[in-house]
């Protein structure tokens, strides 16, 4: 009867257990530290197979042990409530954990650890870990692609400058705040395209001209991402507007637009913008093959930012479209006012899945020669010199694409917050 | 007949093969009262809802305020900014307060100065008595409440004829008195309204006449005195059994 009562924890001898629980637990995580940071087991008398259970075993035990209800302990019941429920999520969350400490070792060496970051050749890297000699050399080309190295002041003072545009919306000024639309939807990307167009391209006001085809890097993914982002969520609009339209002939182009840009990879249209369009243009007429194929992909992205924006129109109650009607507003009033603020507010989730794909879509302008950033890693990783350094390049990549669409998708959490009136 | 605002001749209308309204006529005078009352499914908000053209007639004239309803958008928008009317959801847009709620529409429809159109919807909500909710956001409100605005918001466009589409039946007890309050307020101002409703007792206090509509076409039409006092169909009377 007593060793019963040892078995099952209770609050009369809170201490106890919980002594006994948390030594079993620390014991157990001890083990699994040790030999993962030492290499070195506390447990080696004991034959093979115990040895290698025995932290789950014991870490079992423990939290058994502190399997106490309303305790009275505040982070200890919320330790029970979510992680300790039963036996099963006990050993879940020991294999958890475990597997977090095991992990931890091989990627600190990797990442820090065994890591060379000096010197300035391949040879510099002799440890087992990562080589981030071979991304501090190439950081230059990976952010400016083959821009002339001299010239590269211009694409940093346009990035700055667009940055600080940006943020007009925070000042404080009643005055602006009425503009404060028109100015993001339409000036915004003028004062943008005069910018990259005279800074970065040049050919004016004594500025060297230099061409499309040397862009790249991080540069050229921040571009092809911001005008594509601009650009497709308009057209989006219009075409998700068109496809609910009373107009046959306005439904159909826009279904059938909506239709074509969804049915074909985007790869496919890339190579179409630079291969098969200028054949169809006249011989005199002259489009830039940046320009080409950021038309070609804010096309393809409308396309599914129409499907996102019709959803949220399709959400919106009838009773809206009477509200509007019926106090005398046309079409574009009633929409402008009343359906798009509140069918835009709905899609915000759909509408930041989309723009994230957008982005990590980039890398793909490789198939018409322009190098952004992880172009620019497969150019570098084919460089005699730095061959076998893919590893870091693909490491380097992730993270700068994990940074970005991290901003861009707590940025869309943030709007959702902010426009939430109904509830 | 010279002074009718709204004319009705021999309308019919149809969803898919269903017909909906069948042949009706109806002249509604400057500053009268009707209300409409039926079992569901009898046409009475499919008729209203001609009348500004949420919906379309197929056949037959309607003519309001002088103009008759066809396809020509201008004359439709013109007569909707004269005709105000009031939901059983009340749908008021939930992404904007109350205030701007009631001067959306005289802004960008009437172009109404914004100053002007806020001391005229302050005026027109102290009316339904929530003024001091004017920052609020229609989903802070209650039911009752939403109403009122929604009334408010309609009468911000200073229509001639208001149109209520069983402006109680998604209240809860308690509130219908506060919205027929207004109502009856606002006939008292002499409004031209078209009420569809089943709250007999504001039919009574409140309407010149009362039309009862059964299977798409009009019963019943009589003043009010007369119609609950002496029915004249066999259908009405059974209507007012059930319904008093």
């Amino acid at each position: 009867m007593n060793k019963l009562n040892f078995l099952r924890p209770n609050i009369e001898n809170l201490n106890t257990y919980l002594y006994s629980g948390i030594f079993l637990i620390s014991i157990a995580i001890l083990d699994v530290a040790l030999n993962s940071f030492f290499n070195t087991n506390i447990t080696s008398f004991l034959p093979n197979f115990i040895s290698f259970l025995l932290p789950l075993v014991l870490g079992t035990i423990g939290l058994h042990l502190i399997r106490i209800e309303f305790s009275g302990i505040k982070n200890l019941d919320l330790l029970n409530k979510n992680i300790n429920t039963n036996t099963f999520n006990a050993i879940l969350t020991l294999l958890i954990i475990f597997a977090i400490i095991k992990s931890i070792p091989p990627f600190l060496s990797w990442f820090i650890i065994d890591a060379t970051i000096s010197g300035d050749t391949k040879e510099a890297c002799t440890g087992t870990g990562a080589c981030w000699t071979y991304i501090k050399i190439w950081l230059n080309r990976f952010i400016y692609g083959m821009y002339p190295n001299e010239l590269q002041w211009r694409i940093n003072i346009s990035f700055i400058a667009l940055i600080a545009l940006a943020f007009v919306g925070l000042l404080p000024s009643e005055k602006i705040k009425k503009f404060l639309t028109l100015y993001y939807v339409i000036i915004y990307p003028i004062i943008a395209f005069v910018l990259i167009y005279y800074l970065i391209s040049g050919g004016a006001f004594g500025l060297e001209w230099v061409e499309t085809g040397a862009w790249g890097g991080l540069s050229l993914t921040f571009i092809v991402s911001f005008f594509c982002l601009i650009f497709c969520f308009p057209v989006g609009m219009f075409l998700a507007l068109g496809r609910r339209s009373d107009l046959p002939t306005v439904r159909y182009i826009s279904v059938g637009f909506i239709e074509f840009w969804r049915g074909v990879p985007l790869i496919t249209v890339l190579f179409m913008s630079s291969v098969m369009f200028p054949m169809f243009l006249p011989e005199d007429f002259f489009m830039d093959k940046l320009v080409r194929v950021i038309i070609a992909i804010s096309l393809f992205e409308a396309a599914y930012v129409a499907e996102v924006i019709r959803g949220g129109l399709q959400a919106l109650p009838r009773g809206q479209y009477d509200a509007a009607k019926s106090l005398g507003m046309g079409y574009w009033k009633m929409h402008i006012f009343v359906i798009l603020p509140q069918a835009l507010k709905l899609v915000i989730p759909g509408i930041a899945n989309t723009f994230l794909a957008l982005v990590k879509d980039t890398p793909l302008i490789f198939v018409v020669g322009l190098l952004e950033i992880v172009g620019m890693l497969n150019l570098a990783k084919t460089n005699p010199k730095w061959l076998g350094y893919a590893m870091e390049g693909y490491v380097f990549a992730a993270i700068i694409f994990w940074i970005i669409c991290y901003a861009m998708s707590k940025y869309s959490y943030n709007l959702e917050i902010k426009y939430k009136t109904d509830r | 007949m010279t002074d009718s605002i709204i004319k009705i001749e021999s309308m019919n209308k149809w969803f898919g093969d269903f017909q909906v309204l069948k042949d009706i006529n109806l002249e509604v005078e400057k500053n009268k009262k009707i209300v409409v009352c039926g079992p569901s499914g009898s046409g009475k908000s499919t008729l209203i809802r001609c009348i500004n053209r949420l919906e379309e007639h197929q056949k037959g004239t309607i003519i309001v305020d002088g103009t008759e309803l066809t396809e020509n958008t201008k004359n439709i928008e013109a007569i909707r900014a004269e005709v105000g009317m009031v939901f059983q959801q009340f749908n008021l847009f939930p992404h904007l307060s109350i205030l701007d709620n009631c001067t959306l529409a005289p802004i960008w429809v009437k172009k109404m100065p914004k100053k002007n159109a806020e001391e005229l919807a302050m005026k027109q909500l102290e009316q339904v008595q929530i003024a001091d909710q004017a920052q609020k956001f229609p989903g802070q409100l209650s039911g009752g409440q939403q109403q009122r605005c929604a009334i408010a918001r309609a009468l911000c466009m200073e229509p001639k004829i208001m149109l209520f589409d069983e402006p109680t039946s998604a209240l809860d007890p308690e509130m219908i008195k506060e919205v027929l309050d207004a109502m009856v307020n606002l006939a008292k101002a002499g409004m031209t309204m078209i009420v569809v409703t089943h709250e007999m007792g504001f039919a009574k206090e409140v309407a010149d006449e009362v039309i009862f509509m059964d299977e798409g076409m009009i019963v019943e039409k009589a003043e009010t005195k007369e119609f609950f006092a002496n029915p004249k169909s066999d259908r009405t009377k059974l209507f007012l059994s059930q319904i008093l």
